[in-house]
């Protein structure tokens, strides 16, 4: 599609996303890192430090289906993004500490999320949930797992091509498309329940 | 082989739990890789009518990952599910329930090794994975007595197999409302709910509503309505009537595909329903993701095997 815009992770600068806006189409290269809710409640709450650099990386929320072909080497099966906000207490922890800039996932972080990417200049993609087959398609592979206790939900650093597409659903300018949508459903909610 | 009908030697009854056993993987396997028909027509529809551009640019991307997991052989979404079978059992059926529930567990156990499957049981409190997807009380497993329809014959067996997405199962709903709040307490509860997940369980959902009975009997109620094919009604008129009347307030809410706009919010509203007390009034929802992965078998009482959705 003409109207996408190309990036490629892990980005140098930091506040190079600032440019993005809700709404902008984003198609990905390079390299993605996927996380889950045992990962980031290791490395949380329990203060296990990865080895991997994730300064200027996107992190995407999954645990893959996958077939182990080695020590430590791993094919995929079936790749595809689960829902972000059980994870969005760590927010903070993965943009300040770690430098992540992007978050890709589905249903959103919640509003309270919004500061930390203002501040600290990351967005937060949608990806379209539940099609994983063609997001499998865009993985060309597995490049490295850590956390490989915690299978399936390990750090796994994933090569990709043309992945996507992926819409800006929160901005680092305070725009997050969840609560505008969410806010006119409440809206009509008022009035269906007056209606019905 | 399966034995011919009317054999009933011990070996033959063996044959029959292990082609339960194989039509338990088969259907896990098969509801992760292919959509029911009415879904794919009811997504199709959607994208037709759907006027918000990210809508209905989520919904070319879904019918697009629908055609590549078919193309591809592989499954729909990454979410194998907590894994759920109803079982219809045919009210001559002479099998031994207690022995088909462990050649279903099985059936789930070897489609999740033979299939690298995402394990994804665990623990409730320890988080230990059983890499199985199967553990205590899983599958989850319903049973109901059924006199035969005309898939069915009354000494069959067949299978329902639900892989739930967690993204759908972790927005499930129950309320004991009571009968000062009528049936628009109903109407409002469910909206609320559907509100309330926003785009967490992936839409546009199909929206199981169990209405009546007990606690329990509301939520299992709730479940079996996601197992209904779209475009299906109640057969109380009543109850039909609210399906449609919910299905059309719904999706004027504009949550929208993944919660990013547009008109298609529900792909339907299907309410199961039960007798309550005269004190209750509950109303349990359970939703189901775009990709409501849903597949069938019939097994016979001389093993035969016949897969539908």
């Amino acid at each position: 599609m003409t109207d996408e815009i190309r990036l490629t992770f892990p980005i140098a600068d930091l506040d190079a996303l600032r440019v993005l806006r809700a709404g902008d189409k984003v198609r990905i290269d390079g390299r993605v890192i996927g996380i889950r809710d045992a990962t980031q409640i290791a490395m949380f709450d329990r203060g296990e430090k990865p080895r991997m650099d994730l300064t200027g990386a996107a992190l995407i929320h999954t645990a893959p289906n996958v077939r182990k072909v080695g020590e430590g080497r791993y094919e995929k099966v079936c790749i595809g993004t689960t829902t972000s906000a059980r994870m969005n207490r760590f927010t903070r922890g993965v943009v300040e500490t770690y430098g992540v800039r992007a978050i890709i996932g589905k249903g959103g972080l919640l509003a309270d999320s919004l500061p930390v990417l203002m501040e600290l200049g990351g967005v937060y993609l949608a990806i379209t949930g539940g099609a994983a087959a063609l997001e499998t398609t865009q993985i060309e592979q597995i490049e490295e797992v850590e956390f490989e206790e915690l299978m399936p939900e390990c750090l796994w650093t994933f090569r990709v091509r043309d992945f996507g597409p992926l819409v800006v659903a929160m901005d680092s300018h305070g725009r997050s498309l969840y609560e505008e949508v969410t806010a006119g459903a409440r809206d009509k909610l008022a009035e269906l329940v007056a209606r019905l | 082989m399966p034995p011919s009908p009317g054999t009933r030697t011990p070996a033959s009854r063996e044959a029959v739990y292990a082609a339960v056993e194989e039509a338990a993987k088969q259907t896990y396997v098969r509801a992760l890789k292919v959509l029911p028909p009415d879904v794919k027509a009811a997504l199709a529809r959607a994208s037709q009518t759907e006027t918000d551009e990210n809508g209905k640019r989520v919904l070319d991307i879904m019918l697009e990952n629908v055609a590549v997991a078919e193309r591809d052989d592989n499954l729909v979404c990454q979410d194998t599910g907590n894994v759920v079978f109803w079982l219809e059992v045919g009210e001559d059926c002479p099998l031994n329930l207690a022995r088909v529930a462990a050649a279903v567990k099985k059936g789930t156990e070897r489609a999740t090794a033979e299939h690298s499957l995402r394990p994804n049981a665990v623990h409730p409190l320890t988080r230990e994975n059983t890499m199985t997807n199967t553990g205590r009380h899983l599958p989850a497993m319903h049973y109901e007595f059924v006199p035969g329809d005309d898939a069915l014959a009354a000494d069959a067996l067949r299978l329902h197999c639900l892989p739930k997405g967690s993204g759908s199962e972790n927005m499930s709903f129950l309320r004991m409302l009571i009968p000062a709040d009528g049936v628009a307490g109903v109407k409002r509860f469910i909206l609320e709910c559907i509100v309330e997940a926003g785009p967490k369980p992936c839409p546009p959902t199909i929206v199981g509503v169990g209405l009546g009975g007990t606690a329990d009997l509301c939520a299992t109620l709730a479940k079996k309505a996601v197992l209904r094919p779209l475009g299906t009604h109640n057969d109380d008129p009543a109850v039909a009537a609210l399906e449609d009347e919910l299905f059309a307030a719904a999706n004027e809410l504009g949550i929208g595909p993944m919660g990013l706009g547009g008109r298609n919010t529900v792909l339907g509203v299907n309410i199961e329903h039960a007798h309550t007390h005269i004190t209750q009034n509950p109303v349990a929802v359970n939703l189901q993701c775009w990709t409501a992965r849903r597949s069938s078998a019939v097994v016979t009482r001389d093993g035969h095997v016949t897969y539908g959705f």
